[in-house]
């Protein structure tokens, strides 16, 4: 299985990366490595089989629909690289 | 000091023969005397480590306490510690300060023990050898020219040459049990949802687990006492009751069924590694355990089913670092998509990036069935082969790793071949069920850890196995050359 390099800058775009052109081609065959490995996945027969997701079967538990937190507006704003006003900033999206 | 257990230690704190003032600054000058050497700390907290270890001789004065307090640890720099700099070893988080404190670390915190600091890691868990942190490779303290394992190999660096007593670590597909195999020490994986995975920084959600790093099941046996159990603040904590993980330790092992995996001593494995196991068996032996071969037949599959759910679940978790919040933001971005992508891309290292592409791949429109979905039915097929094996035998035994800790570098130029070395510990995770390494013996002066698999849960079980051996072996008592002294 392999992939050329408009793939990956497809990938990229998706994954929200910024890849050079060198940077592509290495990913265009470190990635065709790594999914050539899991290929051999599609020679077994899973027929039937029921994907696992959670290895303890277990469902989502569920918790009242109340207020459990305090406001913490200020902590959570000190790791911001850029805020203002209480808010997040970012590029201008809407002119 | 640096040699004792915790027992003997918390002995001592209490009949006041030492303080943990004093404890902490032995370590503390271990740290700062050995570490240029091994880079197994990111952070190191003296200032805090010294306040701490004072308020536990407070309460150790007072008679109060138990076998944790004051006794300093080292945290794996993937918890988030609230007002400590926590980085996942990712460049990505260099100014990261977390508001919170995980689970594990605050319960760590409230049976006493003192955090002596922050230890290095790959780069968000991902790696086999502790050569992808931003901040430096670790070196293996029992040869520098050699990797201490990974994704843990900074906590399993600092045990090992005895910069802490025991430290926290996390595993998601041998993140523990590698580098404590190649390292020398004992580490165990719960079963997934034993141990809280509140403020653990997120790799793989459905294979993430954090367990204790110790010199022995004995310490291990303590650490996990503190931290496992129900947390409501983790949607998938199991409920079920812990066991009293220390009194369980002394049960004879009379009768015990261990079963080996044929699949686990193949080609690939060194013939060294292999005779050292088949040695720790033949004690089990001794001890009154019996033997039988088994077979795991889906154990290849394991390392395709992971690398495309670790990686699935990584592109979903890492979209949260984003430059917005929190993390590393681009210089000038020119507009939002710009910021995304450059801070992305500027944030994370080289394997980073792969996984996430991986995981975007695998769960893109026309591919989900024939990867992820694929890979989760791979996934049933190997925890069935777990569980008919458990019905046959009480626990599974083999090698951690195919071979002992591999020169820095050596590995770094083929993009999967590291990935193959993760065969007989990945299909664990992907199971849930709990496993440890312990030492066993050495292949040409380098460690070597046994593996031992058990059922869901019986981490008590796992615990009592390895303490035994540990009675009458000394492998886990060693010190390497470097860290002798002082």
């Amino acid at each position: 299985m392999s992939i050329d390099k408009q793939d990956v800058q497809k990938i990229a775009h998706l994954a929200r990366l910024a890849l050079s052109e060198d940077d592509a081609e290495q990913y265009q065959q470190s990635l065709s490595s790594v999914l050539s490995l899991v290929e051999q996945m599609q020679s077994v027969d899973t027929d039937g089989v029921e994907p696992l997701s959670n290895p303890l079967e277990s469902t989502q538990r569920l918790r009242d629909d109340v207020v459990t937190e305090e406001n913490r507006r200020d902590d959570f704003l000190a790791n911001a690289p850029l805020s203002e006003a209480g808010l997040f900033l970012v590029p201008k999206v809407i002119d | 000091m640096f040699q004792q257990n915790i027992a003997t230690l918390a002995q001592q704190l209490r009949n006041k023969e030492i303080s943990s003032v004093e404890l902490t600054q032995h370590f503390l000058q271990r740290i700062s005397q050995f570490d240029e050497n091994l880079n197994s700390f990111i952070t190191v907290s003296e200032s805090q480590a010294l306040e701490q270890a004072k308020a536990a001789d407070a309460i150790l004065s007072q008679g109060k306490g138990n076998n944790l307090t004051g006794i300093p640890i080292a945290h794996k720099d993937l918890f988030c510690t609230q007002g400590t700099l926590t980085t996942c070893g990712s460049k990505m988080l260099n100014n990261f300060i977390p508001p919170y404190e995980s689970t594990v670390t605050q319960r760590l915190a409230q049976a006493g023990t003192v955090t002596l600091g922050k230890t290095n890691m790959d780069e968000f868990a991902m790696g086999s050898s502790n050569e992808n942190s931003f901040y430096g490779a670790v070196k293996n303290p029992w040869n520098l020219d050699t990797v201490p394992g990974g994704s843990s190999g900074g906590s399993a660096a600092a045990v090992a040459a005895g910069l802490a007593i025991a430290a926290t670590g996390t595993d998601t597909g041998g993140s523990i049990r590698q580098p404590a195999s190649f390292c020398g020490i004992t580490g165990l994986k719960p079963t997934y949802g034993r141990v809280s995975r509140f403020g653990m920084i997120a790799y793989a959600s459905s294979l993430d687990q954090a367990g204790p790093m110790a010199k022995s099941a004995e310490d291990c046996a303590h650490m996990l006492q503190a931290m496992a159990g129900f947390d409501q603040n983790d949607s998938t904590c199991s409920e079920t009751a812990t066991d009293d993980y220390i009194s369980n330790l002394n049960s004879p092992l009379s009768g015990l069924k261990i079963g080996l995996p044929k699949e686990y001593f193949g080609d690939g494995l060194d013939s060294n590694v292999a005779k050292i196991i088949m040695d720790a068996v033949k004690e089990f032996e001794k001890l009154g355990a019996t033997v039988k071969e088994i077979s795991l037949p889906n154990l290849q599959l394991s390392i395709p089913a992971y690398y495309v759910i670790a990686p699935s679940e990584a592109s979903s978790n890492l979209s949260r670092f984003d430059g917005v919040r929190f993390g590393h933001r681009c210089e000038n971005p020119k507009d939002l998509m710009d910021m995304y992508t450059r801070s992305r891309a500027e944030g994370f290292g080289t394997e980073v990036q792969k996984r996430i592409m991986v995981g975007t791949y695998a769960l893109s429109e026309g591919y989900y069935d024939a990867y992820y979905l694929k890979a989760q039915r791979i996934r049933r097929l190997i925890k069935q082969d777990f569980v008919s094996a458990l019905e046959e035998v009480d626990v599974i035994m083999g090698p951690v790793a195919p071979t002992t800790a591999f020169e820095l570098g050596s590995k770094t130029s083929d993009p999967v071949a590291m990935y193959l070395e993760d065969i007989y510990t990945l299909s664990v995770n992907l199971a849930g069920i709990p496993a440890m390494s312990v030492p066993a013996g050495f292949s040409e002066k380098m460690p070597v850890g046994l593996q031992i698999m058990g059922n869901y849960f019986s981490e008590a079980k796992l615990l009592n196995i390895a303490h035994q051996y540990q009675q009458v072996t000394d492998w886990h008592t060693q010190t390497p050359n470097m860290a002798k002294g002082a």
